[in-house]
């Protein structure tokens, strides 16, 4: 057992660590991830200890990061790129969506792009404009890709290596908000498969399914409710595609009501998705429709309004009395 | 008259010489040529040796490669036209520029095209019905792409000249000695994505050749409306040198393409090659070019046609004989024949197929969406008979 406390930020830089000595074919690539570690620090000392042919300085391009990720992976690497925010993706969003997509399908199968595009989302950290952004429903919506979440240190370490070995193109969205919460993390023991989800709290009355940054927040929900004498269930999903939907109606099948959390929009959001199957599968068992909590169909904040447009304690609890009181 | 271009050499008092002796426009460009419009061969010092090695029969065979492509693309519109294909994007004009390329790559160069480079898809060894698959509707590429090292056409301009650098930045790292060459034309000269691919390129010094095909019209936009200086200068200001051939003369494009792949070869980085020349047909199938140019735009690039150039050459020169033409017209219906049979021959694809291969390591969902049209589909033929045989047809 090797089990170390450390950070999210950590974790996944040991992660990555370990990747690029594990598989000689792994590649880092982004804006400032080689000498300056990447505005986070996500990527730091690897230049140092893998050299720039490994750990790579990009010119500030999205589309060329992901698009030359694309040839190399052609031609055998396994790039792991960096998006410095969540609101940069756009520029190559199309590279994402028309070509590292759908160029597994259209080749019938005979080329594979292992290429994970990780990018920092969400906010709580008083950021600028486009740097707060929950855009994981855009990705979820387009076949071909894998989208992931981890919510804390050790899946942080365990998830990103299963994203980098899957052959598929994984987009790895990370919590940056909780890039600095600590964890144990066990560098030793064999993870859950990448898309399963995990019940990080058991309870009886309610579940709360939720991933990325909103997990902790329901945690908190769910202890605060306990002093009430509500028993929640909490679901971390892990990934939005594709979603652990057995997962999600065995716990809903136990509690017979589900309150989805998310930071993004909940207009067309992740929560509309598995509002729409969990009711499908589980219509017998719901005791309630299912809720959702998450942002407004408008632009993210400034920052100084983004604790009223962000979910936290209150809103999960006033969803979770809402449920109950059907 | 030949008028080679400076920007690759770089020095710069030639280069004010040579502007001042022959000022380029837009109509008479600066450009490199070995064989004239009336199939006379000029010499040229810097690109003479790239095709010294030509006799005879390889400059027949250049002739045979152009004039089955030409056949090859011309019964491919009629195919269109008789409703076999959706849609087709005719090469016709462009056939020097593909064949002098195509022809100068090795076996372990790679090639990323768009969806028109049919005769590089040629010299590759890609099977021509192969590339008919896409245009009927029956798949999205059908060739393996590590096959040929050519890859599937792509759709979406200019987006493969980033997978063209990022391969060859992995050729580089790979510390291999081959090359890498993509394709695309004047209208994705405006996209993002090319100038982040020149961008990438030259700061890693990738093993690139960039090929444009500038056949001065994107759709109904002319090259004037992409850009505001020729082409082949853009690559200065990446820092790579830029050379602007003439697209219709299949010796400079081989020629020009050679020492590019050879500066490739040598670590020298990226080239990019303009290769001058003009879509004689439509866009597409879809287009209807009388809108927007003239007939005698046409006209005037019907005489500088890159076959009848070199088959004059050839007859000149004594290289070739009436036998030898007559053969090929007949090797070329041949060839129109057995394409006509394979496109109508084309299976559509199995039901199923969509589900196939959009994961390469599978997805719960896609896995519950087949089961349930399978499921679906299996629920016609359980139906009891209604007596109805287009019902049975439609269980199948």
């Amino acid at each position: 057992m090797a089990v170390e406390k450390m950070s999210l930020a950590k974790a996944l830089n040991e992660s990555l660590r370990k990747a690029l000595d594990t598989d000689p074919k792994v590649l880092v690539m982004g804006e400032d991830v080689g000498k300056l570690g990447g505005v986070f620090r996500i990527t730091d000392g690897l230049q140092k200890d893998f050299g720039e042919e490994r750990v790579i300085d990009t010119p500030l391009a999205e589309s060329g990061i992901v698009g030359t990720a694309i040839g190399l992976a052609l031609r055998g690497y396994r790039p792991v790129v960096e998006i410095q925010f969540d609101g940069f993706v756009f520029p190559a969003y199309d590279q994402i969506v028309t070509q590292l997509a759908k160029m597994h399908a259209r080749a019938l199968g005979k080329v594979k792009l292992p290429v994970v595009v990780r990018i920092p989302y969400g906010g709580g950290i008083g950021a600028v404009e486009h740097h707060s952004e929950s855009p994981e429903a855009l990705f979820a919506h387009v076949a071909g890709l894998k989208v992931v979440s981890p919510s804390n240190a050790a899946d942080g370490y365990w998830m990103l290596q299963q994203a980098i070995q899957s052959d598929d193109p994984v987009i790895f969205f990370e919590p940056k908000r909780r890039y600095w919460d600590k964890a144990e993390v066990d560098t030793e023991s064999i993870p859950d498969p990448l898309h399963t989800a995990r019940v990080a709290r058991p309870g009886t009355d309610i579940t709360l399914a939720a991933y990325g940054p909103m997990v902790k927040v329901c945690l908190e929900a769910a202890a605060a409710a306990e002093e009430e004498g509500k028993s929640v269930e909490v679901l971390d999903l892990r990934s939005m595609s594709p979603i652990d939907f057995d997962a999600v109606q065995r716990s809903v099948e136990r509690t017979g009501r589900l309150v989805v959390v998310h930071e993004a929009p909940v207009f067309y959001g992740s929560g509309a998705e598995i509002a729409a199957r969990i009711t499908e599968r589980c219509f017998y068992h719901l005791e309630a429709p299912v809720l959702r909590v998450g942002g407004f169909h408008a632009p993210y904040p400034p920052a100084r309004l983004e604790e009223e447009y962000l979910p936290g304690l209150d809103r999960v609890l006033d969803a979770v009395d809402r449920s109950l009181a059907y | 008259m030949t008028v080679e271009n400076t920007a690759a050499r770089k020095p710069r008092r030639s280069s004010k010489r040579v502007s001042a002796a022959k000022k380029p426009t837009s109509s008479e460009p600066q450009l490199v040529q070995l064989l004239t419009p009336e199939g006379e061969r000029v010499a040229n010092p810097d690109y003479d040796r790239h095709v010294a090695d030509l006799g005879p029969e390889e400059l027949r065979g250049l002739y045979r490669d152009m004039v089955l492509t030409r056949r090859f693309d011309a019964e491919a519109t009629a195919l269109q036209r008789q409703g076999e294909l959706g849609l087709w994007a005719s090469l016709l004009g462009q056939e020097a520029a593909q064949i002098g390329s195509g022809r100068a790559l090795r076996d372990d160069d790679y090639v990323f095209p768009t969806y028109r480079e049919h005769g590089v898809a040629w010299c590759r060894g890609v099977d021509p019905t192969n590339l008919l698959g896409m245009f009927r509707g029956v798949n999205h590429g059908g060739w393996d792409p590590g096959s040929n090292n050519f890859h599937l056409y792509t759709i979406v301009i200019g987006s493969q000249t980033l997978h063209a650098t990022g391969y060859a930045m992995g050729v580089a790292k790979d510390g291999a000695d081959s090359a890498v060459i993509a394709y695309f034309g004047d209208g994705a000269s405006s996209q993002g994505d090319v100038a982040e691919s020149f961008t990438f390129s030259a700061v890693y010094n990738a093993p690139v050749v960039f090929f444009c095909q500038n056949n001065q019209w994107a759709i109904s936009e002319p090259t004037e409306r992409q850009t505001r200086v020729p082409l082949y200068q853009r690559a200065q200001g990446y820092g790579f040198p830029g050379v602007r051939v003439d697209g219709n003369d299949v010796l400079a494009c081989l020629a020009v393409t050679r020492s590019a792949l050879e500066r490739a070869r040598r670590g020298e980085g990226p080239t990019l090659v303009e290769a001058f020349t003009y879509r004689m047909g439509a866009h597409t199938t879809s287009d209807d070019p009388t809108r927007y140019r003239h007939d005698d735009e046409r006209a005037a690039w019907e005489a500088k046609d890159p076959i009848l150039r070199l088959r004059k050459y050839l007859a000149d020169q004594g290289h070739a004989d009436e036998a030898f033409f007559t053969g090929l017209e007949a090797e070329s219906d041949t060839l129109a024949k057995r394409v006509r049979e394979a496109v109508r021959a084309m299976p559509d694809p199995d039901d199923m197929a969509m589900f196939e291969h959009v994961y390469a390591d599978g997805h719960a969902l896609v896995d519950e969406e087949r089961a349930q049209f399978a499921a679906y589909q299996a629920s016609f033929s359980t139906e009891p008979d209604s007596g109805s045989a287009a019902g049975a047809e439609e269980g199948k």
